[in-house]
């Protein structure tokens, strides 16, 4: 797992793996995450930051100086598969998400071998203005409509916890 | 006139008041969980403020009324937020690039311990079978202008959380 914050109400498998030492977690800061993804998706194998220099996340890591500043060596990643929520997408897998639901999305769409992306709604060609497509559809392979999708939130509130009963 | 005899120093509200003074009219702002949340609700009269939250939205607003919480409008913290007119969403990537590219001009961030020399460690205790956490702190100390930290000087068991050195994992160093 490479995470930023693997942590989440309710959770309890991951939790339980981890202790077990059956799991490993690659802490990374949050925007070093989003960084490392785009880079992945966009080819550039790896990257100077200046988060998390002189902390324990840093430890191990190549560092190198620019303009009197320590920064620290972040390598791209890339996955086979990544799993994508947005609001609407066409049959060329063309995106528009719903608010802050954006999240990692458009980035991580960019980042894996087989995008597979959950839409409220799959709309007509053209139904989406080319001005406001957020993630172009070069990216998605497949499309998948789930017009009533489970939200964590509601999940939450209902403690209900994997595996669903 | 009495003096109230305090000894316990400010409270939430009033170290929340003191931070608002200083956030200048027009900054951009990113708010930690927390006690820095109710920095917003001290910022004078007549400041206008943008409120950033690292997932993804620049213009967030109060909360909503009850009944009109939107589960995908959220902050950091996974509260229901509101959007204002002028707001606008985006990605992690072009959020980062916002904080670590100094876009951000103010941060007010909680602390677990700060050294001497200002060096801050919020994110974790180093407690043995915890599951690490990290978040955005790490992005937000080294890239954002200017970074105040909001906290009570002693522990709940009265130790101090200011010391030469933090005992805890650093989130950044001061330079």
């Amino acid at each position: 797992m490479i995470c930023s914050f693997a942590r989440t109400a309710n959770s309890t498998v991951f939790p339980d793996l981890y202790r077990k030492g059956e799991i490993e977690l690659e802490l990374v800061p949050q925007g070093t995450l989003a960084e490392r993804i785009r880079a992945g998706g966009a080819g550039i194998p790896a990257f100077y930051t200046p988060a998390s220099v002189n902390t324990p996340l840093a430890a191990g890591k190549e560092t190198r100086e620019f303009n009197k500043q320590s920064y620290v060596l972040e390598y791209g990643i890339q996955a086979d598969f990544s799993l994508v929520k947005c609001l609407a997408a066409d049959r060329y897998g063309n995106l528009i998400y719903n608010k802050t639901a954006r999240n990692f999305g458009p980035v991580m769409c960019t980042a894996a071998k087989t995008t597979i992306v959950q839409a409220r709604k799959i709309v007509a060609l053209g139904d989406i203005d080319p001005e406001c497509v957020i993630t172009p559809g070069i990216f998605v392979k497949r499309v998948v409509e789930v017009s009533n999708p489970a939200e964590e939130s509601k999940l939450v509130a209902e403690k209900r916890r994997y595996p669903w009963k | 006139m009495e003096i109230e005899n305090k000894n316990s120093g400010w409270n939430s509200n009033e170290m929340a008041q003191k931070v608002a003074m200083d956030i200048h009219d027009g900054a951009y702002v990113n708010l930690g969980i927390g006690i820095p949340e109710l920095v917003a609700g001290f910022i004078p009269e007549g400041r206008d403020v943008i409120y950033h939250t690292e997932n993804g939205l620049l213009g967030m607003g109060q909360a909503p009324e009850p009944g009109l919480e939107d589960p995908e409008l959220i902050n950091a913290g996974k509260k229901c937020v509101t959007a204002i007119p002028g707001a606008c969403y985006f990605h992690h990537a072009d959020s980062f690039t916002m904080i670590r590219g100094g876009h951000i001009d103010i941060c007010v961030l909680g602390a677990l311990q700060v050294s001497e020399e200002g060096d801050l460690a919020n994110w974790s205790t180093g407690e043995e079978g915890a599951i690490p956490a990290v978040g955005g702190a790490m992005d937000l100390v080294a890239g954002v202008k200017t970074i105040f930290v909001i906290t009570q000087h002693t522990t709940k068991t009265g130790e101090s959380e200011r010391s030469k050195k933090c005992s805890y994992p650093l989130t950044g160093k001061m330079w």
